[in-house]
């Protein structure tokens, strides 16, 4: 008997769709309760076009495959201190920032897809949801594993998770993922399989790996490499959610929307760690935060919005306040960790002179203009041995949690400030976006974990400073935090090369 | 005799991670425990779940049993995602040379009618009880409480999925890939009345709310007597009847089986051995989930071993809840 031939296509249906039955022992909402009680309508799951086609034992066969070559290469780095070969031990920030900002929301993000990996009633979005949360846990601990040498040789990151939980700029990535699990499953993936995965991640995860690249980071490049067809795989899933979801009934159309101005704004505010991470942590620098916003914002982001059109979808709500805040955003959160340096559990420091000049070419209509006469004048302050910390505790802002320093885009010279009234209490935000989130849904945001609040209820290890950034939050004071020049990580740094270049004086003498 | 290469040695600061550190002491930590152990989020979570208000993300009290500390569980197989990927793809690589040389030495023409029949009514529509197992596991990954013990279920969850298809192509492969293998095989899920107390079972697994007693359901029980019953009775049953080529096929399951039961045993035994309270609610659970496989598992058993071929499978079950302290 000669075997039929069957195409990919059917095969696929065979082995995961055709697995499916029609429960009759129980109830479909038993076994899927949450499919109905944010309003979205499923007519057909039937319909749902599988994003990709992998069966598991092509799933372990080429994951096997990357993690092999990954950790071929982490090995061969921290046996030759590859850490000695990034360009500037200011750079190890960038990714200091990283570990402990963004690695712990990859695990949420494992968390959230094995989540909606159960919940949602498709057995083809289940299984193309599953393959993605087993992938962000590979994304967290490879991670993990790229950075356990750095670990070894520099300080803060050796208490990240800890941190995650407590440290008050890590509550931005940290409410941001509570946000997006604590959402009913259709929420979560427009949330992170569309908005996040979709829309923001050349702005996110691209620029950390590109940074790394540019700044001789061979072991987070690598990871960077290795998890590329990962992200291709997330981006098809994010952009069939979408779609299905607007092609089911024409009632999903505005809540979807709703949720695309949400979590747009929720990740414009995120990636502002982003654009000063770019603007300011790299001493090789990629780009500037504002042309990675226009290429893959305003570009590839203006043309996914055109294609959307056809179902009615429109661009994000604030996306004009997002596009003019690419002229000032990283300044202004750079200034913003510059002046709290002494509570990060990472190290800042003023941009040196021909990294001014940068700047000012970059953002010729805002930098000489807003940044430069504040950022010279803290210079100066520095070498006059006074550098410049601010000793009040922030306010932030109810929905984003980033202290409340962006500016009227308007007027770029005053603050941005606005309130809203909920149950008697008065609630602070950054921005008409954060207020409207808020607005929607204020019993969800009014139990915002707000670190600066916490503090003065007396909730995080006690009313003095230290207690707070050394016992609750674990920085190692004068050695994490505080300004790079001066610190252990420069000394090391220093240290280390020092070395070598006599070992190269000697070489040359024989 | 021995070369040695001299390198620069630099002096590292610290030896691991804090979070390893305290928990294993101040050295060099594996790659297992830096990636496992105390890295989920544990406190401070900003909103409760529209799905469920009145718990937290990572709630503990999503499981009647009780840990006082979560991060005591260990996988014997310290599996973190690089092992576990390497770990399946050795055994799918196996696998796949396997089914290649089934088909491509037609060893489906050798079987006889009779013993395909009863392999496809049998053994290929346990595929939809894998899917059962996958979206239970997967129930248990997203609720539980700490990486080093969820993650072991994403693991199981996965496997079962790809259990799923590889049951599937052994109906493909006995019919010349045509579908309608698969089709009666469904038939005989959905309405065969040997088939309807496990389906039964499994959907009302799918129900459960606390994610360690789906555990107990699926991994400990069900699995535990289904296993011993498809893949070593059925198997030898089906051999002496002339289908012993069909071995080659479900080498990946026995194989998973074997691995797959050195975690759950271990996560048994670990939580078992924690308090009475756990042990006594287990064993509830046990006694429950038991009793219904059991009488469930029986009109199987009967067509597809005979005659007393549940009892062989409880004694198996027996002896592994003995092993865990039950
Ligand atoms: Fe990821
Ligand atoms: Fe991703
Ligand atoms: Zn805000």
């Amino acid at each position: 008997m000669s075997n039929r031939k069957i195409n990919m296509k059917e095969k696929y249906r065979l082995l995961t769709r055709d697995l499916e039955w029609e429960y009759s022992y129980r109830d479909y909402k038993e076994i899927f309760p949450m499919e109905e009680f944010e309003g979205i309508k499923i007519t057909d799951w039937s319909k749902w076009e599988d994003p990709f086609r992998l069966t598991m034992d092509a799933y372990w066969k080429y994951q096997a495959e990357k993690e092999k070559k990954l950790y071929a290469i982490l090995d061969a780095f921290a046996q030759n201190n590859g850490q000695q070969n990034v360009t500037d031990a200011r750079y190890v920030n960038a990714i200091k920032l990283f570990l402990t900002g963004i690695s712990p929301g990859e695990h949420q993000a494992a968390m959230g897809f094995g989540h909606v990996g159960r919940q949602l009633g498709g057995v083809g979005a289940r299984v193309a949801c599953q393959m993605q949360a087993i992938d962000e846990l590979r994304h967290v601990q490879t991670q993990i594993h790229a950075m356990s040498h750095y670990n070894k040789f520099f300080d803060g990151f050796q208490d990240f998770s800890h941190m995650h939980d407590r440290v008050w700029y890590l509550s931005v990535p940290k409410s941001f993922f509570d946000d997006a699990r604590t959402a009913g499953p259709f929420e979560y993936m427009v949330a992170i399989g569309f908005s996040f995965e979709y829309v923001l991640t050349n702005l996110l995860f691209v620029p950390f790996m590109s940074g790394a690249a540019y700044n001789g980071d061979m072991a987070t490049v690598t990871f960077g490499f290795s998890a590329q067809s990962d992200e291709a795989r997330h981006m098809t899933l994010g952009l069939e959610i979408i779609k299905f979801l607007l092609e089911q009934h024409p009632d999903n159309v505005p809540i979807v929307q709703r949720w695309i101005n949400k979590w747009f704004w929720r990740g414009t505010r995120m990636l502002a760690l982003v654009a000063m991470m770019m603007d300011y942590m790299l001493p090789n620098k990629v780009m500037s935060w504002k042309e990675a916003w226009e290429v893959y914002f305003e570009e590839a982001g203006g043309a996914l919005f055109k294609d959307l059109a056809r179902y009615g979808i429109e661009m994000p709500a604030y996306a004009k306040t997002a596009i003019a805040e690419k002229e000032h955003i990283s300044h202004q959160a750079w200034s913003i960790f510059y002046n709290y340096g002494h509570a990060a559990a990472f190290h800042t420091w003023m941009p040196t002179e021909e990294e001014m000049d940068w700047l000012s070419e970059k953002y010729p209509d805002t930098f000489d203009k807003y940044y430069r006469p504040r950022f010279e004048k803290w210079r100066e302050m520095e070498a006059a041995g006074e550098r410049f910390y601010n000793p009040t505790l922030p306010m932030l802002c109810q929905t984003c949690q980033i202290p409340m320093g962006f500016t009227d885009m308007e007027d770029p010279t005053s603050t941005f400030y606005r309130q809203s009234e909920y149950d008697g209490e008065r609630y602070n935000f950054c921005s008409d976006g954060c207020k409207d989130i808020f607005d929607y849904e204020p019993e969800k945001y009014v139990q915002s974990w707000l670190p600066v609040h916490q503090i003065y209820q007396g909730n995080c290890g006690g009313a003095e400073m230290e207690e707070v950034l050394g016992e609750y939050y674990k920085i190692n004071l004068g050695v994490d935090n505080m300004d790079f020049h001066g610190s252990p990580d420069e000394q090391r740094w220093n240290a280390w090369h020092n070395l070598s270049s006599a070992e190269d004086k000697l070489k040359q003498a024989s | 005799m021995s070369i040695e290469i001299k390198t620069a040695t630099l002096e590292p600061i610290r030896h691991t991670f804090e979070h390893t550190k305290r928990r294993f002491g101040d050295k060099p930590a594996s790659r297992y425990q830096e990636a496992s152990y105390d890295i989920a989020p544990e406190q401070n979570f900003h909103y409760r779940p529209l799905w469920q208000p009145e718990k937290e993300l990572f709630d503990q009290s999503r499981t009647a049993v009780r840990m006082e500390d979560w991060n005591v569980h260990k996988d014997p197989r310290q599996y973190y995602y690089g092992t576990y990927v390497q770990a399946r793809a050795k055994l799918q690589e196996v696998t796949e040379s396997n089914y290649a040389f089934f088909e491509k030495r037609g060893l489906a023409d050798r079987m006889n009618d009779e013993v395909k029949a009863k392999i496809i009514r049998c053994l290929v529509p346990l595929r939809h009880a894998e899917l059962g197992a996958n979206m239970n596991n997967m129930f248990a990954f997203s609720y539980g409480t700490a990486t080093v013990l969820n993650q072991g279920f994403l693991y199981q969850s996965m496997d079962r999925l790809g259990i799923a298809q590889y049951l599937s192509r052994i109906g493909l492969l006995l019919g010349g890939n045509s579908t309608e293998n698969l089709v009666a095989a469904k038939e005989f899920w959905m309405s065969d009345p040997a088939w309807q107390g496990i389906r039964r079972y499994i959907e009302n697994a799918l129900c459960l709310k606390d994610w360690f007693e789906v555990f107990i359901a699926q991994d400990v029980v069900l699995d535990t007597l289904l296993y011993d019953l498809m893949y070593r009775q059925f198997d030898e049953a089906i051999t002496e009847q002339g289908g012993s080529d069909l071995a080659m096929l479900t080498e990946f399951m026995q194989e998973w089986h074997k691995d797959s039961s050195r975690w759950v045993d271990a996560t048994l035994k670990t939580t078992v051995g924690e308090s009475e309270h756990n042990r006594e609610t287990i064993a509830g659970w046990i006694t429950d989930w038991q009793e219904k496989a059991v009488a469930d598992l029986a009109p199987l058993a009967e067509i597809a071993v005979g005659d007393g071929a549940i009892n062989a499978s409880v004694d198996v079950l027996n002896k592994r809840l003995a092993k865990a302290g039950l």
